[in-house]
């Protein structure tokens, strides 16, 4: 199994450099270059700071300030026909800036337009909860506690929803480890037999690709199989495995292919 | 045919067989394992179409029950998540002895693709478990023969004395 190493700042250093790689961009386009997206916008500005707008794969990204998230969202619903709220969600961008970004994704339905609004939060910091305006928020609000740890302010129930209530850590930050860490690996045994079971069940097997063959702890070898724990020398007699015992079964016909019928015709 | 003449040993003759109350018993047990209906994932769907008519698990004797006090093999079929630890461990423990576990699939046998945080990497960490069964999943013929197998399994065990009841620890 390959060694774990610490993902920190997994973010800050690539790899793999090349000196004159340019990374793609999406090209962004002015807002005023959309009649419909420039009059939103335009509404948007005229009560809330607008940090950053413009227009991406035919979709306005409109950057505002983390606290005027629920009134930014009313306005959008009740005034600008974004009735919508399709997704929501976090991205972590804790090693590059300490913050996670939080979007929603809107759809208007009568002007066949998306929007995405974003704001970026510090580290810590929870969001005002926007539950009460589209109950689509309710589990996706939920899920980004569950993953992201970040709390949702005046939600009404804000429980994990994927993860188990007693589970530690934060499976989507960049800093968790794919294969979980220590509490993740010792989860179900500490839960159902305890702590002082961890040294009788062992620890979890990562590798689904190792291949042992001197190994009768876990899967016999197929056609010489052994009891477990059996120690293997190789020279191990074939072990034919049939439907039935050579004898015969009590009270159960042997099936006999002599005596079987095959109907060849399919209109019998 | 005259009285006398009739052959009693001979079958539909005198309606008396001789055996030993293990073998009554193990034919009994091996051949109405009421199994569980455990699909966790695709796995199930397989489970389920080994149940169904084209396969015809019925004529095992293997009827699904929707109830572990009502069944003898439970049949896991998917991924096991840690989350659902807990509850395959109550759900075995409901069910009577003796009993039996077919681990069904590379998920439920060690955990397969998900090599992840949230999946348990094989059902034998929480369960024993009688007969692993490979695929992904595996065909509706692959579970009949794994059943048969189980069948085999009990009748070559003594069902005389009690079972000696499985622990994991």
């Amino acid at each position: 199994m390959r060694a774990y190493t610490p993902k920190d700042d997994v973010q800050k250093k690539s790899y793999y450099t090349d000196r004159f790689y340019v990374s793609p961009q999406v090209p962004k386009q002015e807002v005023e270059s959309d009649e419909i997206f420039a009059a939103d916008l335009a509404a948007i500005k005229t009560k809330f700071d607008v940090l950053d707008a413009y227009i991406q794969v035919e979709q306005m990204v409109v950057f505002i300030k983390p606290n005027d998230n629920y009134k930014v969202l009313e306005l959008l619903k009740d005034e600008l026909e974004y009735t919508q709220l399709s997704e929501m969600s976090a991205i972590d961008f804790l090693a590059k800036s300490n913050s996670f970004e939080i979007f929603y994704q809107m759809l208007s339905m009568n002007k066949a337009k998306r929007i995405r609004i974003k704001m970026t939060i510090e580290n810590g910091a929870a969001v005002n909860s926007v539950e009460k305006l589209f109950r689509s928020a309710d589990w996706a609000e939920r899920e980004m506690f569950d993953m992201f740890g970040i709390e949702a302010n005046g939600h009404p129930f804000m429980k994990r929803i994927l993860m188990p209530y007693d589970w530690q850590g934060n499976p989507l930050l960049k800093t968790y480890p794919l294969q979980g860490d220590e509490f993740a690996a010792w989860y179900e045994v500490d839960k159902i037999y305890g702590k002082e079971a961890r040294e009788e069940i062992g620890p979890e097997i990562r590798d689904t690709a190792r291949v042992d063959r001197y190994d009768s702890d876990r899967f016999a070898r197929l056609g010489h199989e052994v009891p477990k724990g059996t120690k293997i020398t190789g020279d191990e007699p074939v072990v034919e495995q049939t439907y039935q015992e050579d004898g015969g079964v009590f009270l159960i016909k042997k099936f006999d292919k002599e005596s079987s019928v095959v109907i060849d015709d399919p209109q019998r | 045919m005259a009285q006398h003449k009739v052959d009693y040993t001979k079958s539909g003759g005198l309606p008396v067989a001789l055996t030993s109350i293990d073998k009554l018993a193990n034919w009994g047990r091996s051949n109405s394992l009421w199994a569980m209906t455990y699909g966790l994932a695709c796995c199930g769907i397989e489970m389920m179409a080994a149940g169904a008519s084209r396969y015809d698990f019925d004529r095992f004797g293997t009827i699904f029950r929707a109830s572990p006090r009502q069944s003898d093999v439970m049949i896991v079929a998917g991924t096991l998540t840690k989350k659902h630890s807990e509850f395959i461990k109550r759900l075995y423990d409901q069910m009577t002895e003796p009993r039996w576990v077919i681990s069904m699939g590379s998920c439920a046998n060690t955990g397969g693709m998900f090599n992840t945080y949230a999946t348990v990497q094989g059902v034998d960490r929480i369960i024993p478990v009688d007969l692993y069964l490979p695929g992904c999943a595996p065909r509706p013929e692959t579970l009949q023969y794994g059943v048969m197998l189980l069948q085999k399994k009990i009748r070559a065990n003594s069902a005389s004395k009690a079972q000696k009841p499985k622990r994991l620890m």
